[in-house]
């Protein structure tokens, strides 16, 4: 339809400075001793992680996946079968191959998916979480609709991730990993094929790049990322259920680049902590005059989304350029 | 499966794949016309059926609810497009994408705001409250019967506004090239409105229709969505025909999938979509 978004790829030096003090706080952060919101905070960086796999697509490559999830979801799936119901699993081995499965996955469906264009491409890649969505929620034996149970949270090398405060830096090295993974790729000759394929695909094809390969490496790839994240995911809640791959959890995704600005990964990252925040935020608002603000939190975060689109279309991060730089 | 058994199946088929369409029809026009994905379609579905449950409960009447009921959903899309959706007809999906599920969220705040959240039903009228006996044990509702008809009259009558009248031909053109139908002199704003109107009224009335058979209750415009863009998708984008053809298609599918092969019936319709557009991959009858 439109042009593509401009993007701040060259991250300004505020945002470097931003980034910074967040990975400190983030660091310090469990020393304020506050159990409920180091938990809070350890949900927000794996989503943060999931947000950062999507915007491999969606902002670098121009493929707009409305169901990221099912990758996401997948590799807690593969955490959960590999769990024995009374003794912790090795996360050196789960890891990798729920990471591998979701890498697996992604691969074959998208094999199929990246041939198609635009709408079609949403709508294809909707479709096909949609199935993995149902064949779990339709088979008593993949867990049903109830979904299953991590009894026991993986473990090894000394690193229990039963103990929150491991789980919680565990997170926190592999948010870090993959921000420094994809901010690397972006600028790499891989990044700006991908980058040339958004800007203009004919082109790119022009120049001798043969774009499906290099759309569906991205495919595989974001894949894998997402798998990561819905592993700790499920190491988190101890649960997994067919809802983590649902389209609600694909549109979550989503939300959280555009929110932030997509396209230079910083922007993803930002994005999901700025959805978790508003949130929690709203559903915490209290009772005024009688009206319980709070539980119509989905009314302000249906305004806030909206409001958005309508006026910052290229997320908190586009607030930050100069006016004259648009376009 | 006995042949009564078969018949009901194929009648239920037909019923689903009908009040899909009566959705799929609005979303591909205005999808094909205005180039917006709508994914708060689902919620004029969800909006119609609890129109249909406030207004019974005032009035106790459904027919006079379905009328009012159709009015006050032609207004609403009106003006939802007057004040918002025109603004994003050049947006790009991505920015349609996130605004509708926006408004998801807001319609599903102010639905629970007005009606709660608990599941509610709507009675069968008096007069529809009887059934066709087939054999000794089974036996159909009337009802159902009445909303096949209907959603057969409805159908073919968007089937002969479409195709045979000016307002249809104008329609069509915007689908095909908006733009040069605008040269050539329609009045694309007001066919835009219209259009939109219209959909959001189809899906309001799918919704009303339903409301006696299944319940009303929160969140179900999300699943009927997901389903209403397969059908749009098979269908080809922007294609009435197309749309009802994939619909019917997509009923049939669901229905004796769920017979036949319970366990993954409902997967099979996305492999249907899937295995379509590995085919053509513009869908069915992409113009």
């Amino acid at each position: 339809m439109s042009a593509p978004l401009a993007h701040l790829e060259i991250l300004p030096r505020s945002v470097h400075f931003l980034l910074a003090l967040g990975l400190l706080a983030l660091l310090a952060f469990p020393w304020t001793g506050q159990d409920f919101y180091t938990q809070m905070v350890t949900r927000m960086m794996i989503l943060a992680i999931f947000a950062m796999s999507l915007d491999l697509l969606q902002g670098i490559t121009g493929l707009v996946s409305l169901g990221h999830a099912a990758y996401f979801g997948l590799a807690g799936y593969v955490l959960a079968f590999m769990s024995p119901a009374d003794a912790a699993a090795s996360w050196l081995i789960t890891l990798p191959v729920a990471i591998l499965a979701s890498a697996l996955v992604a691969l074959v469906i998208g094999f199929f998916v990246v041939r198609t264009q635009g709408i079609y491409f949403i709508m294809v890649t909707m479709a096909f979480a949609q199935m993995l969505y149902y064949l779990f929620f339709d088979n008593k034996g993949l867990g049903g609709s109830d979904g299953l149970y991590i009894n026991v949270r993986p473990s090894a090398l000394g690193l229990d991730l039963e103990n929150k405060l491991v789980l919680y830096y565990f997170t926190l090295v592999s948010l870090v990993l993959v921000y420094v993974f994809l901010r690397r790729l972006l600028w790499s000759p891989f990044g700006r094929t991908l980058n040339g394929i958004r800007l203009n695909e004919h082109r790119t094809q022009a120049l001798g790049y043969a774009s499906f390969s290099y759309k569906l490496t991205a495919f595989t790839l974001a894949g894998a990322l997402a798998g990561l994240a819905g592993y700790l995911w499920g190491v988190q809640t101890g649960y997994v259920n067919p809802e983590l791959m649902g389209f609600h959890m694909s549109a979550h995704a989503i939300m959280m680049v555009i929110l932030g600005g997509m396209g230079n990964v910083a922007g993803a990252l930002i994005g999901a902590f700025g959805f978790e925040l508003f949130l929690h935020f709203f559903k915490d608002l209290p009772t005024v005059g009688g009206f319980d603000l709070g539980k119509h939190w989905q009314l302000w975060m249906g305004s806030l989304i909206v409001l958005v689109v309508i006026v910052a279309p290229q997320g908190l991060m586009g607030l930050l350029r100069p006016r004259s730089q648009d376009d | 499966m006995d042949l009564a058994n078969f018949l009901i199946q194929l009648l239920n088929s037909v019923q689903y794949g009908l009040l899909l369409f009566l959705l799929a029809a609005g979303l591909t026009l205005i999808f094909g016309i205005m180039g917006v994905v709508n994914l708060a379609h689902g919620s004029f579905y969800m909006l119609g059926a609890y129109l249909a449950y406030a207004l019974t409960g005032a009035w106790d009447s459904l027919a006079l609810a379905v009328l009012v009921g159709t009015l006050l959903s032609i207004g609403i899309g009106w003006l939802l497009e007057k004040i918002l959706f025109r603004h994003f007809y050049h947006r790009s999906h991505l920015d349609q994408v996130l605004l509708t599920f926006g408004l998801i969220y807001i319609f599903e705040e102010l639905r629970s705001m007005l009606w709660g959240d608990d599941v509610h039903s709507v009675g069968v009228p008096e007069l529809l409250n009887w059934s066709i006996n087939l054999t000794d044990t089974l036996s159909y509702p009337a009802y159902r019967l009445f909303m096949l008809v209907i959603c057969s009259v409805l159908a073919l009558g968007l089937w002969l506004l479409i195709g045979k009248t000016k307002l249809g031909m104008k329609i069509r053109a915007g689908a095909f090239n908006s733009d040069m139908a605008q040269a050539l002199g329609v009045n694309i704003v007001r066919l835009h409105a219209l259009v939109f109107a219209m959909g959001v009224a189809l899906a309001a009335l799918g919704g009303m229709l339903i409301a006696p058979l299944s319940s009303v209750y929160p969140y179900m415009g999300s699943q009927v969505l997901i389903m209403c863009f397969v059908v749009v998708v098979i269908g080809g984008i922007g294609s009435v025909r197309g749309a009802l053809t994939a619909a019917l298609l997509v009923g049939l599918v669901d229905t004796f999938g769920k017979v036949l092969l319970p366990e993954f019936a409902s997967m099979l319709v996305y492999v249907l979509m899937a295995v379509v557009l590995l085919y053509k991959p513009e869908g069915l009858f992409k113009q």
